[in-house]
């Protein structure tokens, strides 16, 4: 019994040495549970952390954390239809909450998940790492005693010397960019039927890609995070002809990460020039915007010297590690208010808010200081604004282009308190008319007036006039500062050309053994091995064959010796990890 | 005036792109249908070979006994002396695989089938170029890639599913059986397209002008027609898999199965085809991603926002690797892991029809300014 299965034991562990290694993939945790108190179950935990199917595991589960995210709205995107969300559901929205749906991609176990993968990822890497340095410092395994079991054979008969063979095999394997070697008796413990067979290995650039692509990968997380600590964003709305330095006061809003600090604001300027917009005139998408750009003159650093550049959408200003983008526009028409003696109190252009595609305004004029009312009282001013860019007649609501090709202003003028003193912040686009009185017409009714560009409308009882000048151009601009995505795009690029390399790159054994007959005519054989099944491989196989029999010419077979033919009632070896 | 005219003539001739462009989409959708009624006769004439290749191959397998010869060296007649040229190559299956040849293709090596499936290829390659017209034209007409809306991305994506289809079949492939599967979703493709989805043409808002775009959505579209390819084979392989799994069991498969799937290639031919393909698109596919973030970054001011089209492209991207992996791991080779590609493949799809219907984000944005602008198919 013994006699009859154990050299086919011995093939097979020969076989198995000859396909092993040629992935540092992990072999797969044993389930033993430990019984070595804490230091084994810690192994044991880490064995099976790093092992491939919990990897595995932790990546459907990132996959299946991310989809809620999609679905529920989130106030990383959207506060108000979070907002919305939660009063719409009542019942659900706290258990939401409490489950961090609502900021799934900052959630406690949202991180847990990747924590735990790249964790994961780096106790596997390392490893490998050592494991392939290993592998290229040792040879190629040498050749299995029966070649023929291999996915990959071909033998032929030829008159030239064993020792003649080898050669011109090792000659051709690193030629064509194999790291071959010949295995001598000694490094085999004297063992013939090593000896004679020269050993070759190509394709390790495919381990090289896996592990790039992997170090990519935490690369690419850690600029992430890095950029998410440290990134600023702010806003700012600016008018035609005015200006904006980089300070947090200079700001409209503006939001940080939580390790950012005002020092890391890179110092600059700019001044918005002019903003133009066109807009498609005629058809179907008649009003649907074509280009925005808005032309600035801008200075790097405190001192820097005036550039000029166009800011369009898409194509923001890059100063040192902040962008300049353009993310908004909209009208500000220019107003001049005086009072009863014809004194100017106010002028300026004020932003109005489009409120529609085609930029119909509404926005608020608010005098603070300086106006005296007829009795020589001092009072504040306020008026509710609304602007039509085209006004069509038959269309009072609303504007029926996005351009100023015919702009009517309509104001609603108040006069009394703005409230501004009070201490509550208030928004310059709203009224609190609590504290205000409508200005009346001969009618007694609240008076409203639509103006023109030029034309002046005159408060009564000797209350003043205001007039509508013209009308500006605004632009908001939001200033990003997010460190790190250089970082984040090597890791990209370097994660692409490693995969790549990962995938298409087959890594790869062909030996090649001569060895003299009982005739006295010399047996080659030659057999390929890759890491999976691939055409590439057979195919590759019969170009060396060919080109090595050209050196060593075949003779014609004698009849075949059953020993040496491959047997298909033994399917061929695999290679490592294909088993089913 | 003269400039009011020439805008005018412009125009009409963009009108008239347009509607050619419909008219070639139409057409191709003509010449399509006639294509799979082709493929169905093919299927239909195949039927009539009951060889049973699968069944005669697994129980051959058992019974085989003597050995197959020794690699022969290949013999080229050169005159009166014979030049020997190389020494032929075995190829042996790895262990664990069944060694089940493939079958002979739809028309299941009826003469007339094979005409017919020549017949439909053909009308296949002569839609392909009436489609791509159509693209083309529509192209011409909004001066800009057609894929800036979901009729847009449909015929785009139908023309390359079937060009990636017509490339596989000129490198010599064995992808002829895949025919009448694709041409079945591309007529439906098509038809949601011209009835749901139509569009009529229209330039870009200011968002959407940036060569990324033209990067990220041509390659997500080609990435898309390949992994499509790769899950109807998937999905072959897990039929033709139980298929070859009951006849080694000794079981009797239904008839209808008997007569389709013995003609589909191998199990594990499918299984290492599928592979081959989804492998080919991950880096691809991860490359479209990144476009995406460095198109978003010079959009929206940043380039990774969680945004739903950005989470599910991440999501498919991540089942992708989840099969990739799969495939490395002992206890999930096989089926498991096809069912992780087809899972992949869902993923896209939801990305392109689910997200743009369901679920709005910034990529289909409405809001104030600039934003309100930003309508994108993808
Ligand atoms: C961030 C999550 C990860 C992603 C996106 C990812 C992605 C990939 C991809 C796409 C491949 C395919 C290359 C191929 O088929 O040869 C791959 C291979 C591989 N990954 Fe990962 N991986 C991740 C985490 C891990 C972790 C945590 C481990 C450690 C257990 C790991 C170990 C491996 C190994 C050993 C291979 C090579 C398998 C082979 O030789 O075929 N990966 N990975």
């Amino acid at each position: 019994m013994t006699k009859t299965t154990a050299p086919d034991e011995a093939t097979d562990q020969d076989l198995g040495t000859a396909g092993s290694q040629l992935s540092t993939a992990p072999v797969d945790a044993s389930p033993n549970l430990p019984v070595l108190g804490v230091i084994g179950w810690a192994r044991w935990f880490w064995r099976q952390l790093t092992s491939m199917r919990v990897a595995l595991l932790l990546l459907l589960l990132l996959a299946l954390g991310a989809i809620p995210g999609s679905l529920i709205p989130q106030t990383g995107q959207d506060e108000t239809k979070v907002a919305d969300f939660q009063k719409a559901h009542p019942t659900l929205a706290p258990i939401y909450e409490k489950l961090g749906l609502f900021h799934v991609y900052g959630s406690v176990w949202f991180s847990a998940i990747y924590i735990l993968l790249f964790v994961s990822l780096i106790g596997c890497i390392v490893p490998r790492t050592w494991q392939f340095v290993g592998q290229l410092r040792s040879r190629p395994p040498r050749a299995p005693k029966r070649l023929t079991r291999l996915p990959a054979y071909t033998t032929w008969r030829t008159e030239s010397e064993p020792e003649q063979v080898r050669e011109a095999a090792l000659a051709l394997l690193k030629k064509r960019r194999f790291r071959a070697l010949p295995h001598s008796l000694e490094d085999v413990g004297g063992a013939p039927i090593a000896g004679d067979a020269v050993a070759a290995e190509k394709g390790y650039l495919r381990e090289v890609g896996n592990l790039v692509f992997h170090i990519a990968l935490i690369v690419m997380l850690i600029a992430f995070a890095w950029g998410q600590l440290f990134k600023s964003e702010g806003n700012k709305l600016i008018v035609e002809g005015n200006g904006f330095s980089n300070t947090l006061i200079g700001y409209d809003d503006f939001k940080s990460g939580n390790l950012f600090s005002t020092d890391d604001l890179t110092p600059f300027s700019f001044t918005l020039n002019d903003f133009a917009g066109t807009y498609e005139v005629s058809g179907p998408n008649k009003g649907t915007p074509r280009t925005y750009q808005a032309s600035l003159t801008y200075a790097e650093g405190a001192y820097g010297k005036d550039k000029k550049t166009v800011v369009k959408v898409n194509h923001p200003l890059e100063i040192g590690d902040s962008k300049v983008y353009l993310t908004a526009h909209g009208y500000a028409p220019v107003i001049t208010v005086r009072d009863g003696k014809g004194d100017v109190v106010f002028r300026d252009a004020v932003p109005l808010l489009p409120l529609d595609s085609n930029v119909t305004s509404s926005g608020v004029v608010k005098v603070l200081d300086g106006y005296k009312n007829a009795k020589g009282e001092t009072e504040q001013l306020g008026f509710q604004a609304f602007l039509l860019p085209t006004y069509t007649v038959g269309n009072e609501v609303s504007s029926t282009f996005p351009a100023l090709l015919n702009p009517v202003l309509n104001l609603e003028p108040y006069h009394g308190d703005l409230g501004v003193n009070s201490g509550i912040p208030q928004s310059v686009y709203q009224l609190d008319k609590s504290h205000m009185k409508e200005f009346k017409d001969s009618k007694g009714e609240q008076m409203r007036e639509n103006l023109r560009p030029g034309e002046t409308m005159t408060l009564p009882n000797g209350a003043g006039s205001v007039t509508y000048e013209g009308t500006k151009e605004w632009a908001n601009f939001q200033v990003t500062e997010q460190p790190g995505s250089g970082w984040a795009l090597a890791g990209a690029i370097a994660a692409i050309f490693g995969l790549a390399s990962s995938l298409f790159i087959q890594r790869r054994r062909v030996w090649v053994r001569a060895t003299a007959g009982p005739d006295g005519v010399t047996v080659v054989e030659m057999a390929g091995l890759g890491r999976s099944e691939s055409a590439k491989v057979p195919e590759e196989l019969g170009d060396l064959a060919g080109i090595l029999y050209e050196q060593a010419p075949g003779v014609p077979d004698p009849a075949p010796d059953p020993d040496d033919v491959p047997d298909p009632t033994h399917p061929a070896v695999p290679a490592e990890g294909s088993e089913k | 005036m003269t400039l009011a005219a020439a805008t005018d003539l412009a125009a009409a001739t963009n009108e008239n792109l347009a509607s050619l462009s419909n008219t070639l989409i139409y057409s191709a959708m003509a010449v399509y249908t006639l294509a799979f009624f082709a493929y169905i006769a093919e299927w239909l004439l195949g039927s009539r070979s009951k060889v049973g290749r699968t069944a005669a191959a697994l129980t051959a397998t058992k019974a085989r006994t003597q050995k197959a010869g020794a690699p022969a060296v290949t013999v080229k007649e050169g005159g009166s002396t014979a030049v020997l040229e190389r020494p032929k190559v075995v190829v042996r299956a790895a262990a664990g695989s069944r060694d089940v040849p493939d079958g002979p293709g739809a028309h299941g090596g009826d003469e007339q089938g094979d005409l017919y499936g020549r017949i439909a290829i053909s009308l296949t390659v002569l839609a392909f170029l009436v489609e791509f017209g159509g693209v083309l034209a529509r192209a011409l007409s909004v001066q800009r890639a057609p894929w800036g809306n979901m009729y847009e991305f449909n015929i785009t994506f139908s023309t390359v599913a079937v060009g990636v289809y017509l490339t596989l079949l000129a490198l010599k492939k064995n992808v002829r059986w895949l025919g009448l599967f694709l041409i079945t979703t591309v007529l439906l493709d098509l038809g949601l397209a011209v009835t749901v989805l139509y569009t009529a043409s229209d330039q870009l808002v200011p968002a959407l002008h940036s060569y990324w775009l033209y990067i990220h959505v041509s390659t997500a579209i080609l990435c898309g027609a390949v992994f499509y390819v790769g899950a109807v084979t998937t999905l072959l392989y897990l039929f033709k898999d139980s298929y070859e799994n009951k006849l080694a069991s000794g079981g009797t498969p239904g008839r209808f199965a008997n007569s389709v799937l013995d003609r589909l290639p191998a199990s594990a031919s499918l299984d290492k085809f599928a592979y081959r393909v989804n492998a080919a698109v991950f880096p691809l596919w991860t490359f479209t991603i990144i476009a995406g973030a460095i198109w978003a970054g010079d959009a929206w001011g940043r380039y990774w926002g969680w945004d739903p089209k950005e989470t599910w492209s991440f999501i498919t991207w991540v089942a992708f690797a989840c099969y990739l992996h799969a495939r490395a791991t002992a206890g999930w080779k096989g089926r498991k892991a096809a069912y992780l590609g087809l899972i992949g493949f869902g993923c896209w799809l939801f990305n392109y029809y689910g997200v743009n219907i369901f679920v709005s984000g910034k990529h289909s944005y409405a809001d104030v300014g600039l934003g309100a602008l930003q309508s994108v198919g993808f």
